[in-house]
């Protein structure tokens, strides 16, 4: 295991921000950890760098254990959520910073230093800037240089705190990829914090979701979004409707093929494309009005809505392929009869 | 201004500055000035050449710009514990820092005597211990200027570290810098742009100083007179041009100084990328 914590606890004040964590994650991987705001994501990732102290538990990387080791002993490369990049250094001398405060036995020569960071603002694709100051670049390029800052000292573990955060939704998207894409080529064992589900998925080999500073499921994103440990981990994974079936009149809900005779729960989570849609005949009782749809690319998602029996009228989500919606020449208003694939049950 | 602007009021505004700068700067320094040319230059220079005016230039600029030095060291390391600990009273203490600026220096000067003074609390001790004496000599007007100028150096300083980004601190200790390092490599350097501010403010009030540096410097001719002082003492006896002499070399001198102090502090910040 290149990185392994041990039933971590932290409190702050009242506020309990990590019960009893325990988490091992393997060498090369590229993990992130998942949460909404307040969940104990980035104080588990800073225990780890050594930046906060866990009130219990310990902290091991590569099988040393690290509980009491200072942050500058503990080899890691951290990248910070709003770069803290030294405002009164160029580029290459942030890069270079790492390599110069090394003990003067292991501090390479200024050859050595000029030669590794050009290799390192390459390796970002960022050596036309190494004259400049941070406050003259751009938010995408001053997370590339965190980066390759973090990089110069060869770090074991690399740990970044909301990469992404602050940079506009388009940049984000490119530098997803590129991080992806290094992380292939590097292999060093990373872990960054969101909580952009949708980020999780795309750049993670292992997904740790976290929730009230408890872990509520940890495995590949395909398997969490395919086999949600919890009502939790469902809803806050992609999109999900959910019925109440204590709630709903069940009727509805077994003729759309969501049998209570078959359920194993009493909440059921059913992902949109899990819902087949179809114009019902004209003398149908469909119970099911079509109200809107919004294109999402080569998805439609339509929204529906149950006919009011009883209660507030509730809308359920389904999505499918564009061509397949054309296909079924449906209008605002129509009825529409609905089956039910697959649903996660949970209690 | 042929382009439009976006904000308004240019024309007021610096008419204002103008008309300001004419009543309370420029007027009086040119009336300073023409007096000064009813000297011819040999006179002039006679009066500069004077021993105990030069005597008292040196102590003038040199206590103060000690003093400055000093109520910079001084006035960061209590910007930093204001800044970066919690400790009880510390709204009490902060307060306590501008005092220098609302009490009149008379007082404080009155006061710095006669604790520092050969027989006062601290001064006795002193004495006791090491057979300095503070008071009536030049170490204590440099007392007395550090007193007056700390606040300047404090408050300079404080809202410069409270802005201070400390991820940039654990940035370096996660690179490997050890405290010191991270010390010298990443907070004074982004704090030194302040810190030279707050000094270029205790030397220029240093160098200004009257009320408070006469009780403490016991104005002993060629020892401990200021400059300011002579200038007074000049007026006293009627000897107006030469009290206007004396002002303007030192207008001169402190302008000079500030300037320099501005290019270092412009020299800095380039250097950072401040710039």
């Amino acid at each position: 295991m290149s990185i392994s914590v041990n039933h971590i606890s932290k409190h702050f004040g009242a506020f309990t921000a990590l019960d009893n964590i325990s988490l091992d994650i393997p060498e090369g991987e590229l993990v992130a950890l998942l949460g909404p705001s307040g969940c104990g994501k980035t104080t588990l990732l800073r225990i780890i760098a050594g930046l906060e102290r866990a009130d219990q538990g310990d902290v091991f990387l590569k099988g040393d254990k690290v509980t009491d080791k200072p942050v500058k002993n503990r080899q890691i490369g951290f990248v910070f959520q709003h770069y803290a990049l030294f405002r009164h250094m160029s580029v290459f001398e942030n890069v270079a910073f790492g390599l110069r405060v090394k003990p003067r036995r292991e501090r390479p020569s200024n050859d050595a230093v000029t030669k590794k960071v050009h290799a390192l603002l390459e390796l970002v694709q960022l050596d036309w800037l190494h004259d400049r100051y941070p406050d003259q670049l751009s938010g995408g390029q001053r997370q590339r240089i965190a980066l390759a800052r973090a990089l110069a000292v060869e770090p074991s573990v690399l740990l970044l705190d909301e990469p992404f955060g602050a940079l506009d939704a388009s940049v984000r998207k490119d530098l997803r990829q590129w991080l992806r894409n290094l992380h292939h080529d590097l292999n060093v064992t990373s872990i960054f914090v969101t909580h952009d589900q949708e980020e999780a998925m795309e750049v993670a080999s292992q997904v740790v979701v976290l929730n009230h500073g408890r872990i509520e499921q940890q495995g590949a994103p395909g398997d969490i979004y395919d086999n949600p440990a919890n009502a939790f981990v469902s809803r806050f994974i992609g999109h999900t409707n959910i019925f109440d079936l204590e709630e709903h009149d069940a009727d509805w809900l077994q003729t759309a093929g969501l049998s209570t005779a078959q359920q194993k729960g009493r909440i059921a989570h059913v992902r949109p494309h899990d819902i087949v849609i179809e114009k019902s005949t004209a003398n149908s009782d469909a119970f099911v009005t079509l109200k809107d749809w919004q294109h999402l690319g080569a998805l439609i998602r339509i929204e529906l809505v149950k006919n009011g029996s009883n209660g507030p009228a509730a809308s359920v989500y389904a999505e499918m392929p564009n061509k397949q919606f054309k296909r079924l020449h449906l209008n605002k208003g129509d009825k529409v009869d609905l089956r039910i694939r697959h649903a996660h049950w949970f209690h | 201004m042929s382009q439009s602007n976006i904000m308004p009021g240019f024309r007021p505004a610096i008419s204002f500055t103008l008309v300001y700068l004419a009543l309370i700067v420029l007027i009086p320094l040119s009336a300073m000035l023409l007096k000064t040319f009813q000297l011819s230059l040999d006179e002039y220079w006679a009066i500069l050449t004077n021993q105990r005016v030069q005597a008292s230039f040196r102590l003038s600029f040199g206590a103060s710009l000690i003093a400055a030095a000093i109520a910079a060291v001084f006035g960061f390391i209590i910007a930093w514990s204001l800044v970066r600990y919690s400790f009880p009273g510390k709204r009490l203490f902060d307060a306590l820092i501008d005092l220098p600026f609302a009490l009149p220096t008379a007082v404080a000067g009155i006061v710095l005597a006669a604790i520092y003074e050969p027989h006062g609390w601290i001064g006795k001790l002193v004495m006791d211990g090491t057979g300095i004496q503070i008071a009536y000599k030049p170490l204590g007007i440099v007392f007395a200027l550090i007193f007056i100028g700390l606040p300047f150096v404090v408050r300079t300083i404080e809202p410069v570290l409270q802005e201070f980004d400390t991820a940039m601190e654990e940035a370096a200790a996660s690179l490997g810098a050890t405290r010191l390092q991270a010390f010298v490599k990443v907070i004074l350097p982004n704090i030194l742009p302040a810190t030279i501010t707050g000094f270029a403010l205790a030397f220029a009030r240093g160098v200004g100083e009257y009320g408070s540096v006469i009780f403490i410097a016991g104005n002993m001719p060629y020892i401990s007179e200021i400059v300011p002082l002579l200038i007074i003492t000049k007026l006293e006896q009627y000897d107006y041009a030469g009290a206007t002499a004396i002002g303007l070399t030192m207008l001169i001198l402190s302008f000079l100084l500030l300037l320099l102090i501005n290019g270092l502090q412009w020299w800095v910040r380039r250097r950072s990328g401040q710039l």
